[in-house]
């Protein structure tokens, strides 16, 4: 289970854990999983020239994010420093993820693995992986 | 990507008033409590902190680069927008809370008020 984000509705909550039970009767994921750590949470999606994909990694040094694509697994890893670790003081809440974190994600066989870019905006890693020139699907004329 | 995509859920029947509620880390200290709320993909001009009485409520909403033709394969974060709301204390000055907002992370100072002198009560007898 991924400590996803939760819902403030009752009812989105009930039908996110409709669909999480019935993902435990039909475990039909990557079998890499989705990753080693819930954070950061990711977005998966794709157009007919790429696949894009969001992570939404709030409070990093971009400069420190780690995007390597490798015989079609992406990898996106880093560390995220807690603000409040090193404070001696009350901590009442804690819910943010902190430390080492590592997400892959298996690409199609589509892909061109040169064609990778990434960027960081607003707390958020987006990256572009375009498909091969060649698997793009061509529309066959009829004479 | 959060706009009417084939791929939203149409059991929920509420989506469009569905929201996230953001991850927070609170510390006190003898100055105030500061607050820390993750908020990613929230554009500083969608990002909304209000207090109103004794209630801090924050919200924004998640804005996205718009693609063409894109189609969601795999969602974690399924709603556009943050929402939490938290009671203060009548010892934080709600008027001197400081906020900043850097890569999604909000990060609030709440100060406590400045002690008031204590006051002397005489005591008369019966």
């Amino acid at each position: 289970m991924y400590r996803t984000y939760t819902s403030s509705d009752l009812l989105s909550e009930l039908s996110r854990l409709q669909r999480q039970f019935q993902r435990l009767h039909n475990p039909t994921s990557s079998i890499r999983g989705f990753g080693l750590t819930d954070f950061p949470a990711i977005n998966i999606g794709g157009t007919p020239e790429s696949v894009e994909i969001y992570a939404f990694a709030p409070g990093l040094d971009p400069a420190t994010i780690d995007v390597t694509v490798e015989r079609g697994v992406l990898t996106l890893s880093g560390e995220r420093k807690s603000e409040i670790e090193d404070k001696h003081d009350a901590v009442h809440i804690n819910e943010r993820f902190s430390g080492k974190f590592r997400r892959a994600v298996s690409l199609p066989d589509d892909i061109d693995p040169t064609q990778v870019s990434a960027h960081y905006a607003d707390g958020v890693l987006g990256i572009s992986v375009k498909r091969h020139e060649s698997a793009l699907r061509r529309l066959i004329e009829i004479k | 990507m959060f706009e009417k995509d084939t791929t939203k859920d149409q059991e929920s029947g509420n989506g469009d008033d569905a929201t996230l509620s953001p991850m927070v880390d609170v510390i006190e200290d003898a100055s105030g409590i500061t607050l820390y709320a993750d908020l990613p993909g929230v554009p500083k001009d969608s990002l909304s902190v209000r207090v109103q009485s004794d209630t801090l409520s924050i919200e924004g909403e998640i804005s996205l680069p718009q693609i063409k033709n894109l189609q969601a394969n795999h969602i974690e974060v399924p709603f556009p927008k943050f929402v939490r709301t938290f009671t203060l204390g009548q010892e934080l000055d709600r008027d001197k809370v400081a906020a900043e907002f850097k890569h999604g992370v909000l990060t609030l100072h709440i100060p406590k008020v400045e002690r008031v002198k204590p006051r002397k009560i005489e005591v008369t007898a019966a």
